[in-house]
């Protein structure tokens, strides 16, 4: 114990004499470009609004499908995440992801513990270093709170927490180097302008090996699961939607042109989203709802990610209706196959991301050209963007799982799950 | 004395309340409920699951009233409780034997 103390305390020492040691400058392509104030502006409040998007839109959105017993269960889950993945990103995660490239596969460790991220612009763009450091982290920050939808009201406090630090350092950190840090997609001309496959299809099939792994909630399809408040839901609808401006239109990494198109894209594949999986249930059950438009209005907006900068709005307008159709039909599929992947993550960004990365490829017409527009070829390497991802995160979420089901187990006991994880992990109550 | 337990529609809870007052009711009982009857509960879809529900929300009125007023409460209850949709509710009613006012300590109608 003694000992253990003291060690941290070294650590400490050595941390902190490094960090007030002389600030790194940006030296890799000689002098850095100038800070251009209305880019960086943009590009701070833009992480304030992929925050809300986390915290409390996802959070709210979660939150309303569970039942009463394990809604702080799940708001915990995002928060913890949130705060976790914050500290991990700027200790770790960054660096493995936007450090210099090492082999196509990983970012060095130059930037380890965010040290040298400072105030000059980063290359490329005219916002200060660090703001890409913040934007990015709230990115890495969401992409693993998504996934607690899979495996809500059953997984254990301790498994969450050793799951999400090692998924995130592990699988996000690589794949966002893969894509956007300069590793073998990026090389290959991978298009992803604000995360299809990096978070969407990463979290959704990250959520479909917890749903597979974890199983069943107790009682699935016997006892009543209906969501608890669904004004809540909508409420998180909301709440992401109004963060998404940020998170697609603030990919543009500055505030122009790029970043209108990528907005109006937005807006339009959410309501398209909602309109076509409203449409699609009312066919189906005779009953238009209102959890049917907000799932749908999220189906749109994972969907049009990838492709919200490079892509017209008439383009934004049909991936939209795609969308909301297609995640619907994923959610009657899972049902019928019986995975009880509990608030939908797979059919929502798992399908939607998947379908909107090659979607990209077949639309791109700003700044990129798709299959439409005469680059076959970019389809192509969509498809190996798509594919390589869910590979990569099915086979490693798998492995990440087995360790953690070894060290602490996944699943909290039957009785704690009757009890509701509110009382049984956390000794408290929602509503009283 | 009877007493006169009713289960309605909760929307309906107003207009049955203004009528029975108007009645001349001197009091009564709510509680919020759940139940079914003959239909045995609802069906509900989320994200495409079916839920059956079985149990309905329902508003439960309870009454104690002097045995003249019978007649009347129970027609006024029927026709301001009644949508002539299924789950309208039902009207029970059971004598009474004993009331006390707790504050006087009255007891029989004169409690009411
Ligand atoms: N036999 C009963 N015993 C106790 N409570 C009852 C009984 N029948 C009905 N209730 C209560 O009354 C509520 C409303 O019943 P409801 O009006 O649906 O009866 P019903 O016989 O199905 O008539 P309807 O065909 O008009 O629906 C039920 O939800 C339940 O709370
Ligand atoms: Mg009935």
């Amino acid at each position: 114990m003694k000992h253990s103390t003291f060690s941290f305390m070294w650590l400490l020492v050595v941390i902190l004499s490094v960090c007030c040691g002389p600030a790194t400058v940006w030296a890799q392509d000689g002098t850095p470009g100038a800070i251009d104030t209305g880019d960086t502006a943009w590009i701070l409040v833009s992480s304030a609004f992929v925050l809300c998007m986390t915290l409390p839109g996802l959070a709210l959105f979660y939150g309303g499908l569970v039942r009463s017993k394990n809604v702080l269960g799940t708001l915990m889950h995002t928060a913890i995440i949130l705060c976790l993945i914050s500290i991990v990103w700027v200790l770790l995660g960054y660096t493995l992801a936007f450090g210099t490239d090492v082999g196509g596969v990983i970012g060095s460790l130059e930037f380890l513990f965010s040290l040298g991220v400072g105030q000059d612009a980063y290359p490329g763009t005219g916002i200060p270093h660090l703001a890409f450091m913040v934007f990015q982290l709230m990115f890495a920050a969401i992409t693993v709170a998504l996934i607690t939808g899979s495996f809500a009201e059953r997984m254990k406090f301790t498994a969450l927490l050793l799951f999400a630090v090692l998924w995130s350092v592990l699988i996000y950190s690589p794949l966002a180097h893969w894509v956007w840090g300069g590793g073998w997609l990026a090389e290959m001309g991978a298009l992803d302008f604000a995360g299809g496959a990096v978070v969407h299809i990463s979290s959704g099939f990250a959520a479909l090996v917890c749903a597979l792994m974890l199983g069943q909630r107790k009682g699935y399809g016997v006892e009543s699961m209906v969501p608890h408040n669904l004004p809540m839901t909508v409420m998180g609808t909301g709440l992401l939607w109004f963060g998404w401006f940020g998170f697609n239109a603030g990919s543009a990494l500055g505030a122009n042109g790029g970043a209108a198109s990528a907005f109006v894209a937005t807006h339009i594949a959410a309501c398209a989203g909602g309109i076509s999986w409203m449409g699609a249930e009312w066919l189906r059950t005779g009953k238009p709802t209102m959890l049917g438009v907000a799932s749908g209005i999220i189906a749109g907006l994972a969907t049009i990610t990838p492709g919200a900068g490079f892509v017209s709005p008439l383009a934004a307008l049909l991936i939209g209706l795609v969308a909301g159709v297609v995640c619907y039909a994923a959610v009657v599929l899972k049902i019928r196959l019986g995975y009880d992947d509990s608030l939908d993550v797979v059919a929502i960004h798992g399908v939607g991301g998947f379908t909107g990365i090659l979607a990209t490829g077949i639309f791109a017409s700003v700044g990129a050209q798709g299959l439409l527009y005469g680059t076959p070829g970019q389809f192509v390497i969509q498809f190996v963007l798509a594919v390589s991802t869910l590979v990569f995160v099915v086979v490693g979420t798998f492995v990440i799982l087995k360790v953690v089901d070894l060290v602490v187990g996944l699943r909290v006991s039957s009785e704690e799950e009757e009890i509701g994880l509110d009382l049984s992990q956390h000794s408290e109550r929602a509503y009283s | 004395m009877k007493l006169v337990t009713a289960i309605i529609k909760p929307f309906k809870l107003d207009e049955v309340k203004d009528a029975l007052t108007e009645a001349g009711v001197q009091g009564m009982t709510v509680s919020e409920v759940k139940g079914f009857g003959r239909q045995k509960g609802h069906k509900e879809t989320y994200r495409g699951t079916e839920y059956q529900i079985d149990f309905v929300p329902k508003v439960k009125l309870e009454l104690a009233i002097a045995d003249d007023l019978e007649g009347k409460i129970l027609d006024t209850l029927r026709t301001a409780a009644k949508t002539g949709s299924i789950g309208d509710g039902k009207i029970f009613v059971s004598d009474l034997n004993i009331v006390i006012r707790i504050r006087t300590g009255e007891t029989g109608e004169g409690a009411l």
